[in-house]
């Protein structure tokens, strides 16, 4: 009988019938573990993707089993593949689509920054139309290597504070890139 | 007789469009013959519904651009017969001031989207296409890129530095 | 009614803008050209062993048929015969790509009609197949395997061992994802007559590969061109009769078996010869072993010429062409004798017969679109290239 990991409480002063604790961290910990990714796969990082969710590599236990198709349900946005120019606004307007919170991945070379191709037609790096949080390079990245972005990503989710969407420097990423 | 040889191929085409078929050559074996354009959608439907030539299955489209030495454009046919199992290509130039040809989407239905990629990247244009618009790149792009003049990078970029990057 | 271009079962960007009459399809636009990455221009750019990595993103499913493929083609312009234990092994790693390439076709329309288990099991699999690439060329998807002229590192034990296991391992699985999904009422309900299309039809819109079989032509590039020692197998080709999608289906879980008797013989065949000859002798094409690039001068001059393009490269227009996992893969290659090709173009089986897509459609339902769709086994990569 395998040993299942339950995640561990922070920290908090605890007493019979009660636990206290801030509320950023027990969100944090909600969140980090219940992730539900929305994939944007477009090319050769995707048949990855399809690896990582797939037995051997499960994305499952990180809590990110159920994929979703639709943006407003998702919170975690992997691009992965070449974005093309003519992709671009539909990225963004999937990005927008999301509701907040809401964290982007980028997967592979493509994704960070255009990768091999350094040409007229691929935008190089989709950094340049959406805030990105976590990079993960490869050429396609290994699976492990995408688990561990999304694991960084549950650090970020971790550690984030609950007015970090209503923050000034929140709103002025957004500024720059025009989103509203 | 079961072989149709190149000679054979060769005989019957010369003998229906004559000094149309400006020459032809052998490269690898597989016989290429350059025709002028205007007999072009004529020669796809006399290899596709004579008796004997039966080439029914249009493997490919595409463009070529040869600045040098005259500035030419040109379309690249391949056909392929698949009862005996033989290849033909056809070629077809053009100066490019004067990039026009007609269109195999009366023959071919595969010749629709073959033809709309040729377009998208150099720029002729095909004649009685019933939708002859951008396949792959956008819309907007303004140029056709696979001529020789253009540049592969995105002229637009500020951020490459080129003395790092040998362009 | 806007059907993509992000949309589920993560098949690649493609957008179908549909018109519908209450559920029945009355007319699809397609467009393409949402993962344009401009490959025929590079390939203007780079030497003829730079285009390598850049085919393995045509069909990533299995990219070492491009590869195969690509070398092949510069094979043909340069006139290099290679020896038969070399062809043996390109045979292999194209069988074992075309399994891959089938396998995820066939799972992922198991996903879109609702069976998401087929996926799971038979991912396990193509782990095994990812491993067996890994130990030849360190990559698992985008392999950029072999060189003009052979291959870099000959098998290794592992690799012997590795396919051996494959080859016990690999039927029972098959077997398994057969037996869930082959005769299952609820997947035959949503498969048979579902997108058909006419083998003249087929023939007129250029199809090739498991669709054209599927509607009932036996064109097969590996038997009607022979390429890498193809005519020394004894294979079937599967052939199916209404060109639906439960024939796409049925033909590539065929092929699949085809590949795996054809791996078989392979393996007989080259475990019956001596070991350590992995590529032919070419050395305009074929760097040198880097003990000798560092020992002896005529192989540090070879190393010093193919690098940096000093080597002839044969002037010439060549068309070759190879069995994708979809159909017809062809390179049209023009050289001028210099470095990168003057021209390079790729016939893209997925290109061409996606063109159908509305004509398969039309007078079907909505869901049976998504079908017909995923069974076509339509890889963004190679539509737009």
């Amino acid at each position: 009988m395998a040993e299942v990991k339950i995640d561990k409480a922070p920290a908090g002063l605890e007493g019979p019938g009660f636990f206290a604790t801030s509320l950023d961290q027990v969100v944090g910990m909600a969140r980090k573990n219940s992730l539900w990714p929305m994939p944007f796969a477009t090319s050769c990082c995707g048949i990855e993707f399809m690896a990582t969710m797939a037995s051997t590599y499960d994305l499952g236990r990180f809590g990110a089993e159920r994929l979703s198709y639709s943006p407003r349900q998702a919170d975690m946005l992997l691009v992965m593949g070449t974005i093309a120019k003519k992709m671009g606004p539909v990225l963004r307007k999937v990005y927008e689509q999301m509701a907040e919170p809401k964290w982007v991945v980028a997967v592979g070379a493509c994704a960070s920054s255009g990768g091999i191709f350094d040409t007229y037609s691929v935008l190089q790096g989709i950094d340049r139309i959406i805030p990105v949080d976590v990079y993960v390079p490869g050429c396609p990245p290994r699976p492990e290597q995408i688990l561990d972005g999304i694991m960084r990503v549950q650090d970020l989710v971790q550690s984030e504070s609950i007015r970090r969407r209503d923050s000034p420097e929140y709103k002025a990423l957004l500024e720059k890139y025009q989103i509203q | 007789m079961s072989e149709l040889t190149q000679e054979r191929i060769l005989e019957r085409l010369t003998e229906k469009f004559g000094d149309k078929i400006l020459q032809h050559e052998n490269p690898y074996n597989l016989l290429t013959i350059t025709v002028d354009r205007s007999i072009v959608l004529d020669l796809a439907s006399f290899l596709h519904s004579d008796e004997e030539l039966k080439f029914q299955f249009l493997t490919d489209i595409t463009g070529v651009h040869y600045p040098e030495p005259n500035d030419e454009l040109g379309v690249v046919y391949h056909y392929h017969n698949l009862y005996k199992n033989v290849r033909i290509r056809v070629k077809a130039f053009f100066p490019k001031t004067d990039p026009v040809i007609a269109s195999l989407t009366p023959v071919f239905s595969a010749a629709n989207w073959m033809e709309r990629e040729t377009y998208d990247f150099f720029g002729i244009l095909f004649q009685g296409h019933p939708n002859l618009k951008r396949i792959l790149n956008v819309d907007d792009l303004g140029y056709f890129p696979m001529r020789k003049e253009y540049a592969l990078e995105d002229p637009t970029r500020e951020d490459k530095d080129d003395t790092m990057f040998g362009r | 009614m806007n059907f993509g271009p992000t949309h589920p079962a993560t098949h690649g960007v493609f957008q179908n803008i549909i018109t519908l009459d209450g559920e029945r399809i009355v007319d699809a636009v397609p467009t393409v050209g949402y993962i344009h990455r401009a490959f025929e221009k590079i390939a203007e750019r780079k030497p003829f062993y730079h285009i390598t990595p850049l085919t393995d993103r045509l069909n990533y499913c299995s990219s070492p048929i491009n590869n195969m493929g690509w070398h092949m083609t510069v094979e043909k312009l340069a006139g290099i015969e290679l020896p038969k234990r070399v062809e043996y092994m390109r045979v292999v790693i194209m069988e074992l790509s075309r399994i891959a390439d089938h396998l995820i076709c066939n799972s992922v329309l198991g996903v879109d009609t609702g069976a998401l288990t087929g996926f799971l099991y038979v991912f396990q699999s193509r782990e095994k197949i990812y491993e067996i690439f890994e130990e030849i060329c360190g990559a698992r998807l985008t392999t950029n395997i072999g060189r003009i002229g052979g291959f870099e590192r000959d098998f290794n034990d592992i690799v012997f061992h590795k396919i051996d296991l494959f080859l016990k391992e690999f039927p029972a699985v098959m077997e398994e994802f057969e037996n869930l999904l082959n005769r299952n009422r609820i997947f035959m309900d949503r498969t048979v007559g579902i997108g058909p299309i006419s083998a003249e039809r087929a023939l007129n819109y250029g199809f090739t590969g498991p669709n054209l079989r599927a509607a009932g032509v036996d064109y097969d590039v590996r038997v009607t061109s022979p390429y890498s020692s193809y005519e020394d197998f004894d294979f079937e080709i599967p052939i199916g009769t209404a060109g639906d999608t439960y024939d796409r289906f049925m033909v590539r879980n065929k092929e699949i078996w085809a590949s795996v008797s054809i791996i078989r013989q392979a393996m007989e065949k080259i475990k019956a010869m001596p070991r350590g000859l992995f590529h032919a002798d070419v050395p305009e094409f074929y760097l040198p072993p880097k003990e000798d690039v560092y020992s002896q001068m005529e192989a540090l001059i070879w190393h010093f010429k193919i690098v940096m393009g000093e080597t002839e490269i044969p002037k010439g227009e060549v068309y070759h062409s190879v069995e994708g996992g979809n159909g017809e893969l062809g390179f049209y290659l023009i050289s001028d004798g210099g470095r990168a090709p003057f021209r390079l173009h790729f016939r893209r089986p997925c290109f061409i017969y996606y063109q159908a897509y509305p004509e398969m459609i039309r007078g079907q339902q909505l869901a049976d679109a998504v079908a017909t769709m995923s069974s076509l086994n339509l890889i963004a990569g190679e539509m737009d290239a």
